[in-house]
């Protein structure tokens, strides 16, 4: 007689072969480890258990809760569990795992996707994830990826004692700071708590179809750089596409312009009401969460203020290395503050780049001009308050540093929103940008 | 579409119940009958002759499978339903009415349903081959379900409809478990109905093992058999159909009753037409001579491809055709 032995070797995402040991059901009589899809997602070493102990700040406001011990962590603890069972060959306890995700996120569709799979797994061998016949190729791409992100993102999170290196010096009225990885599909939500950055939640999002670096209007990519909320734009102005509402951010910033890059209409938003999640690269350009996920963040965001600053793969530092970043910026600040009293025309140029440019001034014809003015100074008094500093993502050394700027002379006064882009030079932070904010 | 499926054999223990405290011959003529206009597509006819039939023997559980198919076929699927349903209620242990059921729940999409039935057909028999297989059809269409809803696209007018099969008889071949060894004797559909398809086995020929023949003559033929069974597994594996084909003797009797040339187009399309490569092993060959034209082999078969690994036991009845050793039954099981 035929007996049926339907081989479902899956070996989706994290499928360890060696785990693919045979167990013996009705429907799934032989498990056999397939070709392995999952360089990229080895099971990152669980690093944060070992960082709580390694806490040394003075501080105990680090230790973060997790995104994962909230009250709505989000998908990924019942994903990660459904590949583990797939992994261990419990496919039976993955199909109720699944079915639990379904029910929980109605609209996710790398869970249908999966379910799909377990299904399939049971009337033949299947070697992968998204398994149905004649699907568009990229799309099952789309969900691997979503998946491959989702794990990552879960099994690899940023460890409690670090902070990303962007986040160098809040505002004392930015009560929130957002810092978007493009290459992990994760938000990253910071509280700014006396100045320190504590981590608050994280949240998978999607970015532009073609990447990053946004240089062009229409690129379909996501900008790189330090940003902040600009506006809120409501549900009702808006088409179901981008969900409960968005918030347009800063882009292009000053850098962008000096640079030439162009484009506007970068937001932050939703996803339509019948879409749990859109794919790692999805938008024309947008960070797009989860309708639940940018619910939860909007109460954060202020607008005018918010940072929100994207980087295409988030640089982290251990508290003591941000400490260290952030108070020779503070001293270079410092430094340029007292130059500038100093009344020595040529003390105060020493803190600005060759390449400085402003309003369409060079370095030359900036010196020049502050040359005239100082003849007529006795005195001048520099006050800066409500200080900024923001990394510029990337490899170019860019601080973004805006303050209220308190300007006291014998013959002038006036106070103004600064703003001033640093670029670390042989070693030495000088100004290239400096304007009104 | 629903596919035939009915050569038969095993226990039918349904069947003989009924046959011990009625009038056997009756019976027979009326399920050859019924058989034939089925058939010949002739389901109203079909269904009066049945229930003409059934008027004075009301509870005969085959006659009532019957009808259950000749309505499946005329899309009188409601009343179809009511018949298996009353059938798995009244034998719970025969697979075929859950089979049935099934396939019409696949039919309406309700493949939860379908899966249950086939499950409990299962857990009744759990190498039932049919259900197994119409199980995995079942899983790959609720998976092709959730694979719409990832994709946020209704194929379901693309995709095939199902194609499970439809048990033809609450005696299947593909039965096993309380199947005896037959001899070399195969029940036909008409046969089966027939008393030579009691538990009781019709062996004509003590089977003996090959080995313990003493006459050269018989040795040389097992040896050829042995061979020409090789070679024929050989053709199977290599997706030769032409030559696997030429195995089969002029007069063999398909599997389902049905055409030659019917049964040949799908075996074509199920060796040549499958994706992948196709392994088809022969162990313990056994055979065991009727006569100087005619064999029985048996051996175990295991056959793998892309999408299916079965293996089991397999009895060829062989015949001697022009000098040459040709398949003229060919069945899954002992």
């Amino acid at each position: 007689m035929i007996r049926l032995a339907v081989a479902t070797a899956i070996c989706m995402l994290a499928c360890n072969p060696v785990a693919a040991k045979a167990k013996h059901t009705r429907h799934h009589a032989k498990l056999k480890p397939a070709p392995v899809h999952h360089a990229k997602l080895k099971p990152a070493p669980v690093r944060r258990a070992k960082a709580d102990k390694a806490v040394s700040l003075s501080t105990d406001t680090l230790k973060a809760p997790t995104r994962y011990s909230d009250s709505d962590p989000g998908p990924e603890p019942q994903l990660a569990k459904v590949f583990e069972q797939i992994e261990q060959n419990h496919l039976d306890d993955a199909m109720r795992q699944i079915d639990a995700l379904i029910n929980a996120y109605p609209n996710f569709r790398l869970a249908h996707l999966i379910k799909g799979d377990l299904l399939l797994a049971r009337a033949r061998q299947i070697n992968t994830i998204g398994n149905m016949a004649n699907a568009p190729p990229g799309k099952l791409n789309d969900f691997r990826e979503e998946a491959i992100a989702r794990i990552n993102a879960y099994r690899d999170k940023p460890l409690a004692n670090t902070v990303p290196r962007y986040l160098l010096q809040m505002q004392a009225d930015q009560k929130y700071a957002v810092v978007v990885d493009t290459r992990k599909s994760r938000l990253y939500l910071y509280q700014n708590d006396k100045g320190t950055p504590r981590f608050v939640a994280d949240y998978y999002i999607s970015h532009g179809k073609l990447g990053t670096d946004k240089a062009r209007e229409g690129d379909k990519k996501t900008p790189v750089g330090v940003y902040h909320v600009t506006g809120s734009l409501p549900r009702t102005k808006l088409g179901d596409f981008y969900g409960p509402g968005a918030f347009p951010i800063s882009y292009p910033n000053e850098w962008d312009k000096r640079n030439g890059r162009n484009g506007h209409g970068i937001w932050l938003h939703g996803t339509p009401s019948n879409t749990f999640s859109r794919p790692p690269k999805a938008s024309d350009g947008c960070v797009v969460m989860s309708n639940r996920d940018f619910d939860a963040l909007a109460k954060n965001l202020q607008i005018g203020l918010t940072p929100v600053i994207i980087s295409d793969g988030v640089e982290w530092l251990s508290l003591n290395d941000w400490q260290a970043e952030r108070e020779s910026l503070d001293k270079q600040i410092e430094q340029w503050r007292n130059d500038w009293e100093s009344l020595d025309v040529n003390r105060y140029l020493a803190n600005y780049s060759k390449k400085f440019l402003s309003d369409g001034q060079n370095i030359a014809q900036w010196g020049e001009h502050k040359r005239a003015v100082a003849g007529s100074k006795s005195w001048i008094k520099v006050g800066t308050s409500n200080l900024s500093v923001f990394r510029n993502p990337g490899k170019d050394e860019i601080v973004i540093v805006t303050f209220e700027q308190d300007y006291r002379s014998n013959n002038l006064s006036n106070v103004m929103k600064k703003r001033q882009f640093w670029q670390k030079e042989d070693g030495r932070w000088k100004i290239i940008y400096e304007g009104a904010a | 579409m629903i596919t035939p499926h009915f050569s038969l054999r095993t226990s039918a223990i349904i069947i003989a119940v009924a046959l011990q405290s009625l009038a056997p011959l009756a019976q027979a003529d009326v399920y050859q009958d019924v058989g034939k206009l089925i058939k010949q597509g002739q389901f109203s006819q079909a269904l009066e002759k049945t229930d003409q039939y059934l008027a004075t023997i009301p509870k005969d559980p085959q006659a009532r499978f019957m009808k259950g198919l000749i309505l499946t076929e005329l899309n009188r699927t409601p009343e179809a339903i009511v018949v298996f349903t009353k059938l798995t209620e009244e034998f719970p242990e025969s697979p075929e009415p859950y089979n049935n059921l099934a396939v019409i729940y696949a039919q309406q999409k309700q493949y939860d349903k379908a899966r249950e039935a086939l499950e409990t057909a299962i857990r009744t028999h759990p190498s039932y081959a049919t259900a197994h297989e119409n199980l995995g059809d079942i899983y790959a269409h609720m998976a092709s379900q959730a694979y719409d809803k990832a994709l946020q696209i209704d194929s379901s007018n693309a995709s095939a409809q199902t194609k499970l099969a439809m048990i033809r008889d609450m005696m299947t071949s593909s039965r096993p478990t309380s199947a005896r060894p037959v001899g070399k004797t195969v029940a036909t559909a008409t046969a089966a109905a027939q008393p030579a398809a009691r538990p009781e086995p019709v062996v004509a020929a003590k089977p003996t093992p090959a080995a313990t023949t003493t006459d050269s003559a018989a040795n040389a033929d097992a040896g050829e058999i042995g061979k020409t069974v090789t070679a024929w597994a050989a053709a199977w594996a290599r997706k030769d159909v032409k030559a696997y084909l030429a195995f089969y003797a002029s007069n063999f009797e398909t599997p389902n009753g049905e055409s030659r040339a019917n049964w040949e187009g799908e075996r074509d399309k199920r060796i040549a037409g499958k994706p992948g490569s196709i392994e088809v092993s022969v162990e313990n060959l056994k055979v065991v001579m009727n006569g100087t034209n005619r064999a029985t082999v048996r051996f175990h078969q295991n056959y793998k491809a892309a999408s299916l690994k079965s293996s089991g036991p397999k009895t060829l009845t062989m015949v001697k055709q022009d000098g040459k050793w040709m398949i003229k039954q060919e069945q899954a099981g002992k």
